[in-house]
């Protein structure tokens, strides 16, 4: 069965909303900026992706506000956007045939370090009743399940910024099983001081203060990466279903796979390149058939030569344009759910986003790496990478829709 | 070659291990179940004085018995440290030389519900400045608070320990994260993505936050003057969960791999399955159609019908709600043969240990094959008359096992089934 995606959703930081979203990105127009959420003024890093004009009241009915962290009102605001972006009608489908598959990193974290604090400075008698969900993992699968009554089996993968990717691979297995429909991808952040302190510790986040200079993924100066809040949902469905239906398709999930890295000092090569090769298998496809790569872009230099060599060694040098739109949000925890749904926005759109703002890559980095203005390509089949913390690697591969592709050239 | 799920791909249980209360390992484990004995007390972990509930199952692990390095006992939370130790177990007990196989091809899933949250809330207590902080101090922060600040970490020390390089993932659907980390694995063996999966799930939630929002909902017992029999699943005088932790570690293979090494099988995972409520993040429907549903598709995955069930491994939490919630299931996905099923919680003796609980139930379930035993419902003195189902009370019973059930249901309104089968039984 084909699984393909018929619904988009996007909270972003330089666009809430598909559609401000992805003209930001094809303009070039970033969401990094000074940390206003709290005071960062202490912390060697200072720049995050937030997100500025998002009022959850606005959005959300008004009972959910105090039993939901930020993440998952944004959660909440991709899902929806995106289970309307579809046209679906969710009552209409068979009781236990819509799932709901979510990519989480550190929970409700905010929600969490109120908490704790409550506790610890004022005891027990002051913790929310609504901590033991609104923090743990799975709640944004839950919290969405709940509010548009979506039954079907449903999953919660913790891989780090690899864990988009991973629910909307684990999305497909549901649709291959027989459920027509699953609510899928990730929508996650964690902008406060007990969510910064530990991404600090790993030494991988910028300390670059100038916003526009803080995450240049590929770059000769590249000194790691900028934390994002957000991310996207999609709506997967099984294709004759979306076709019966007449429902726009902006894409296949056509491969999938995701590998681990070896332990440190085994001697055995990093999984990205694996992972790359195993999802091509699993398209049915080789490396010329690849039109572009949504890269991870880690923008730490050791990380961003396992990358770029993983992709010459694929695709020649140059052999591929590679794009890395998250140098606009930020390095998203809910992974790359967010660059799939770019990727698809270029395929529809036959146009490139570029890695703005960074001018282009370090010449060790021997990639083409789409910069400055929006590449025109026709486009069918993208290939989406994303990295997590302690080796997580995961590639998927995207295929335009041949007939969509067709009727969108006539009208154009 | 697009990875589909083939029918002739079925997966089996080759390898045991548990870090659970009342003793470290697989024998110690199967002891306390069959005896019919709680390892339930008040808590030590902690001064649980504060707190309306201070009872829990605790777990007696001693890091450095284990022989867990310094380096590792510092950088993995206690609830990696139960998997790392339950994997070790697990990967012996198959027999399986992982050293000789290609490591792509082993894949690692774990659950947990709550991930590292006791070094979580010991590390906030210190850069935090005992709660006095809001913008908490990064100079006090240890350099492995991001391995407990992202779980899937857990994972990646099971993988590394057993040379896995393929699909490694935290599954965390609250307290059915056990049964859907395990179903996870299977679909990955069963589509060919892996031949060999280290799986299960593992928690050690017992700290103070734990103990505060449990007691917010009243979702914990109250019962502190009788630790040993506060876990009473379907008693009538039960009145909330009891915390547990600990871990179980199983390694999954495909049917034919195991068979070709001559591997002891104990059991084959024949049917999985999962739902939503979709009704409420703490709440149950009374009527349990839900977890109806995921049992009737796991059976359907199976080929069993409602006659060919020899045990139901239940989730019996204990709570008021809980236990009524899943005998209706029961009656509604079994009709008149859940009255001849038997059907046991072991929460009644080792705890709740959310997401941890699922895979420790289903290494229950696979010794139960083994030995032809079921194990009782301990404390279940008097049945309530809303529970008329037959809970095996107080001790464990000999019988056929050939195909068993575990259910699990927690917060979010996650509902999951599996079917553990014989694998050379007849299929229909």
């Amino acid at each position: 069965m084909t699984a393909v995606v018929t619904g988009i959703g996007v909270a972003a930081p330089n666009g809430l909303g598909t559609d401000a979203y992805w003209q930001a990105t094809l303009a070039g127009r970033g969401g990094l900026r000074p940390l206003t959420r709290f005071d960062a003024s202490s912390y060697p890093s200072r720049v995050a992706g937030e997100i500025p004009d998002f009022e959850a009241a606005e959005h959300l009915p008004s009972r959910l506000l105090p039993q939901t962290d930020r993440m998952t009102r944004l959660a909440l605001f991709a899902a929806e956007g995106a289970l309307g972006d579809a046209g679906l009608r969710t009552e209409e489908l068979p009781r236990y045939g819509v799932g709901v598959v979510t990519a989480a990193s550190g929970g409700g974290v905010e929600f969490g370090q109120r908490e704790l604090q409550a506790l610890w400075s004022q005891g027990k008698e002051h913790v929310s009743a609504y901590q033991s969900f609104a923090w743990f993992y799975a709640v944004n699968s839950g919290q969405i399940s709940i509010r548009h009554g979506l039954r079907g089996p449903s999953g919660v993968l913790v891989t780090e910024q690899a864990g988009g990717i991973d629910a909307l691979g684990h999305a497909r297995r549901h649709i291959r099983r027989g459920t027509p429909v699953v609510v899928s991808g990730g929508v996650d952040g964690a902008l406060c001081p007990w969510g910064w302190v530990p991404q600090i510790a790993t030494g991988l986040l910028s300390t670059t203060t100038d916003p526009e200079r803080a995450y240049l993924p590929f770059a000769s100066d590249a000194g790691g990466y900028v934390p994002g809040e957000g991310g996207a949902i999609l709506v997967l469905e099984d294709d004759e279903q979306a076709r019966a239906r007449g429902a726009r398709r902006y894409g296949e999930v056509a491969g999938y796979a995701a590998t681990l890295d070896p332990a440190p000092g085994s001697g055995r090569p990093p999984g990205l390149l694996r992972a790359v090769r195993l999802a091509l298998d699993d398209a049915g496809i080789g490396p010329d058939e690849v039109d572009v790569v949504f890269a991870d872009g880690a923008a730490v230099p050791e990380l961003d030569r396992i990358e770029s060599d993983a992709l010459t060694e694929l695709f020649g040098p140059y052999g591929v344009p590679v794009t890395v739109p998250k140098s606009m949000t930020g390095r998203l925890f809910a992974g790359a759910a967010l660059d799939t749904a770019t990727a698809l926005l270029a395929i529809r759109d036959g146009l490139i986003p570029p890695t703005a703002p960074v001018d282009g890559p370090a010449a060790e980095h021997r990639i083409d790496l789409v910069t400055g203005a929006p590449r025109p390509a026709r486009l069918r089949t993208a290939l989406v990478l994303a990295r997590g913390y302690g080796g997580f690697n995961s590639a998927l591969v995207l295929r335009g829709c041949t007939d969509t592709t067709e009727s969108e050239e006539t009208t154009r | 070659m697009t990875r589909q799920r083939t029918p002739d791909r079925r997966v089996v249980i080759t390898g045991l291990g548990a870090v659970a209360p009342g003793g470290i390992g697989i024998k110690a484990y199967w002891e306390l179940l069959t005896s019919g004995r709680s390892a339930t007390r008040t808590i030590t972990h902690y001064d649980p004085s504060p707190f309306r509930s201070r009872v829990a199952a605790e777990v007696d692990f001693d890091p450095v018995r284990e022989g867990l390095t310094p380096q590792e006992i510092r950088r993995m939370d206690r609830a990696a440290q139960f998997a790392v130790v339950a994997a070790r177990e697990a990967l012996a007990d198959s027999g399986l030389a992982v050293a000789a196989l290609d490591p792509g091809r082993i894949g690692t899933a774990l659950g947990s519900a709550v991930g590292c949250t006791t070094s979580l809330e010991r590390e906030y207590v210190v850069v935090s400045d005992g709660g006095r902080r809001w913008e908490v101090d990064h100079d006090y922060a240890v350099r492995d608070l991001y391995r407990h600040f992202v779980p899937g970490s857990m994972a990646v020390e099971v993988a590394h320990l057993a040379g896995a390089e393929g699909p490694a993932a935290v599954v965390s659907t609250g307290c059915t994260s056990g049964l859907d980390a395990l179903g996870h694995a299977v679909e990955l063996i069963r589509e060919g993505s892996v031949d060999v999966m280290v799986t299960g799930a593992t928690e050690a939630p017992i700290s103070p936050i734990t103990s505060a929002c449990f007691d917010a909902i009243h979702a914990t017992t109250p019962r502190n003057d009788d630790p040993e029999h506060a876990s009473r699943p379907f008693d009538r005088t039960r009145n909330g969960l009891v915390l547990g932790e600990g871990s179980a570690v199983l390694m999954l293979e495909e049917l034919e791999h195991a068979r070709r090494r001559g591997a002891r099988i104990y059991a084959e995972i024949a049917g999985f399955a999962s739902r939503c409520n979709a009704y409420h993040m703490t709440g149950l429907k009374a009527d349990g159609v839900e977890m109806a549903a995921a049992i009737t598709a796991a059976m359907d995955e199976a080929r069993l019908g409602p006659d060919g069930l020899d045990y139901i491994n239940a989730h019996g939490s204990s709570t008021k709600m809980n236990d009524r919630h899943e005998t209706a299931a029961f009656k509604v996905s079994l009709g008149e043969h859940a009255y001849r099923t038997p059907v046991s919680s072991i929460k009644s003796m080792i705890g709740h240990s959310l997401g941890a609980i699922g895979a420790l139930e289903i290494a229950a379930c696979a010794l139960a094959m083994e030995h032809s035993v079921v194990p009782p419902t301990a404390n279940l003195h008097e049945p309530d008359p809303d529970c008329d189902l037959d809970y095996v009370p107080l001790h464990a019973r000999v019988q056929r096992t050939d195909a068993v059930l575990s259910v699990g249901s927690g917060f979010g309104g996650f509902q999951s089934a599996m079917v553990l089968a014989r694998p050379d039984r007849r299929m229909p």
